[in-house]
């Protein structure tokens, strides 16, 4: 297989205008053009020029990435589209809250990974925890793993947040 | 302190400062104010269609005859969903188009209301950009900002969505240059690195094509004058995709004619032959290039675009100039002049011959009948009849459309009004209404199937209201000719609901509308008739007899390369499609 049709993970920052319907813009085109999307986060980021930032992981082989970027690009209330995967070093996080239910041997080990994974017990009944735990994704996936033999019963994630190294802003 | 206006004068205000002269719609509910604000003033007229796909189609035909921004005015609801063909028509074809939609007041949205549709939902995928507006605060400055989106970058259609107590507001107005957009920014200058780079590949090629589109039309007659004297410097061919006919004169003998699917053999062999291909406002799209794999092989690849999307999307370029055609062009000549770029005068003229050679199997060449008249003589004739006169072509959308592209000769941009994307069979007659408006003196020809102009023939009645003497020309070999060419070379010949059944006398019904009706039905008849329609002072349908079994040829079928082309003289239609080829449309 050649580089050209390696499907790759990239995580794309969109400044956008925080305008109605500006998230309706970005995932209709993602579906309307047959694109994925691995995780998607929004939220505004600059009050005074009502300016939100998007993170959306999605995968695709290069020459479909490269047209992901340039489709957000035309988008009239995108300012910015930068790719974190190939244009700078960057952090990504991401946070989960995950519930596991069970009793005996199963929950005390269950809140022993979870001070291994630095989670942090947010809710606790008799029969429950609920962890938080923030990471990469890949730290996430690893916790729920450890988490299903051990009753897990449900899990909400935000998708990742990303950002890059250093003191450059995009 | 801002003068304060209601909503609708606003509209009507906005509209002036734009230089808008004309609007195509319908009433409905929710755009009353901005109706009783058409009617207490004279400085735009607005022409009633009879259906809102006609008034946007209208809009595009108006818009690409004249390089101005085309502007539609329809109600909420149905209004706006019945505008969504042309919105993605204009869209898919890059014209630019304001559509003002009414809608349900602000109060109501969401409730399910009388004539609620959720019409920026609705329309976002197929418009450049679209707006809601929910405070009257704002509707100048979008109204400013559609206008500005729709024309500059690649141009296409935009959607303001006013609920009609926001037209009943009062709010501030502010002229247009007081506006500017945040985000929105198109590049319009190419790259002077890359310009350069191209210049070189296009100095050392041997066997180089121009390969252009409607950008040049889009950027402006400029782009038209200024990609003529590059072509004509460099001594190379040069062929256009549908969208930009026009935009070199057919007459030159460096024209090839169009490319394409049913382009013409010696523009598709050039194009899978060359060395160096100058893409120039086209978008590499599937009608031209045929089969991905087996496109052009071995040429350096150049390809001037505004959008730069359109870039590396279907095909991998060697040297991307994003920026406005005009612009580039102009650059382009700079550095060739300034480079001294003398072109490789012995190679050329081999590539000439070679292409002299595929000119001389005269691809266009058709049978001719002494008793019936073929659809390609109807079109020549009419051409010979009136390319003297100051004439527009519209046409709607199918074999009638490929064979006037073919037959049909243009010398000038702007001139041609066709559904290229999208393929909207019903686009003429409202395109031809819109032209017309534009260009009251003129010879505007809709160029028709009797199947295609069934779906928005009640703007037949536009035309004879506003006296707007436009011709439609029919081709009616009573088929949906290129469903049942495609039937006949893919489905074993079973037409299925394929023939036009029932229809009307078309003469007859030219009559019913107060317009004249034609007929023509053998080659001794037809020049008489085409000029009794050209002198005709009102709208004419002319229906044209046509033999019903031609097909429109060369074609590259579904799957294959540029070099691999049926010609007409080509052994029956027995050819094999493969699988993955019957699959593309």
């Amino acid at each position: 297989m050649s580089a050209e049709n390696q499907i790759e993970r990239h995580t794309l920052s969109v400044l956008v205008d925080n305008e109605a319907g500006v998230l309706a813009r970005v995932i209709g085109l993602f579906s309307g053009r047959g694109y994925n999307i691995d995780s998607l986060t929004v939220a505004e980021v600059d009050e005074q020029e009502h300016m939100s930032r998007i993170t959306i992981v999605t995968l695709g082989t290069p020459p479909i990435i490269e047209q992901i970027k340039a489709q957000l690009g035309r988008l009239v209330p995108v300012h910015r589209v930068v790719d974190l995967t190939v244009e700078c070093d960057s952090v990504e996080r991401e946070l989960a809250l995950v519930k596991v239910t069970g009793k005996g041997d199963a929950r005390v080990e269950a809140l022993r990974m979870s001070e291994a994974f630095r989670a942090r017990v947010v809710d606790a009944t008799p029969d429950s925890f609920v962890f938080e735990i923030t990471g990469n994704t890949e730290k996430i996936d690893a916790f729920i793993g450890l988490m299903k033999p051990l009753g897990l019963r449900e899990v909400s994630r935000t998708g990742a947040a990303a950002i890059s190294r250093g003191p450059e802003a995009m | 302190m801002d003068k304060q206006l209601n909503g609708a004068q606003i509209v009507l205000q906005s509209l002036q400062d734009h230089g808008v002269e004309h609007i195509f719609g319908y009433p409905g509910g929710a755009v009353l104010p901005i109706y009783d604000e058409i009617f207490q003033q004279e400085s735009i007229e607005h022409i009633l269609v009879r259906h809102e796909q006609g008034a946007t189609h209208a809009a595009e035909g108006y818009a690409r005859s004249t390089g101005k921004c085309g502007v539609v005015l329809v109600t909420s609801g149905p209004g706006a969903t019945n505008a969504v063909t042309g919105l993605t028509d204009a869209l898919m074809d890059s014209i630019p188009m304001v559509c003002i939609t009414g809608q349900v007041p602000t109060h109501l949205i969401g409730g399910d209301a009388f004539q609620e549709a959720d019409t920026v939902g609705i329309t976002r995928p197929c418009t450049k950009h679209n707006y809601l507006v929910k405070d009257v605060n704002d509707l100048a400055r979008i109204l400013h900002e559609a206008f500005q989106v729709a024309t500059t970058g690649r141009p296409g259609p935009v959607v303001v969505d006013i609920p009609k107590d926001i037209q009943f507001a009062l709010g501030p107005y502010m002229k247009p240059k007081a506006v500017k957009h945040k985000s929105y920014q198109p590049q319009i200058k190419g790259d002077m690195a890359a310009i350069k780079q191209a210049v070189e590949l296009i100095a050392n090629a041997k066997k180089p094509v121009f390969y252009t589109g409607g950008g040049i039309i889009n950027s402006g007659p400029q782009a038209s004058q200024l990609l003529r004297e590059l072509v004509q410097l460099t001594g190379f061919p040069i062929t256009s995709t549908l969208m930009g006919l026009g935009s070199y004169p057919s007459a030159d003998k460096q024209w090839l004619g169009m490319l394409g699917m049913h382009g013409t053999y010696e523009a598709n062999l050039a194009m899978h032959d060359c060395d160096v291909m100058i893409n120039i406002g086209a978008r590499f799209d599937d009608r031209i290039t045929g089969t991905l794999e087996k496109f052009s092989p071995n040429s350096k690849k150049i390809h001037v675009d505004i959008d730069p999307s359109s870039i590396n999307k279907n095909v991998m370029v060697d040297v991307a100039i994003v920026g406005d055609c005009a612009h580039v062009l102009e650059d382009m000549l700079r550095v060739y002049k300034s480079d001294a770029v003398t072109p490789d005068k012995k190679a050329l003229a081999n590539w000439w011959s070679e292409i002299e050679g595929w000119r001389d199997r005269k691809c266009l060449a058709y049978k001719k009948d002494a008793k019936a008249i073929k659809p390609q003589y109807a079109v020549e004739r009419l051409y010979e009849l009136t390319k003297d006169a100051d004439t527009y072509i519209t046409t709607e959308v199918g074999q009638h459309q490929m064979w006037a592209a073919q037959y049909y000769r243009f010398e000038d941009p702007n001139r041609w009004m066709t559904s290229g994307g999208l393929g909207t069979m019903g686009y003429g007659i409202p395109a031809a209404v819109g032209v017309q408006v534009a260009h009251p003196k003129s010879l505007v020809i809709d160029i028709a199937g009797e199947a295609s102009v069934q779906m928005t023939m009640q703007e037949i009645s536009t035309a004879v209201q506003y006296r707007l003497p436009i011709k439609i020309f029919i081709l009616n070999n009573e088929y949906m000719g290129m469903v049942r060419q495609w039937q006949e070379l893919l489905h074993g010949g079973r037409y299925s609901s394929s023939y036009s059944e029932a229809l009307p006398d078309f003469v007859k019904l030219a009559e019913a509308y107060g317009a004249t009706g034609i007929r023509a039905e053998t080659p001794a008849e037809l020049d008489d008739a085409i000029k009794r329609m050209v002198d005709t002072p009102g709208p004419v349908i002319f229906d044209c007899i046509v033999t019903k079994d031609e097909n429109c040829f060369p074609m590259i079928p579904s799957g294959a390369a540029h070099n691999e082309m049926l010609l007409a003289d080509s052994e029956g239609l027995d050819i094999e499609v493969s699988d993955a080829g019957k699959a593309l449309v």
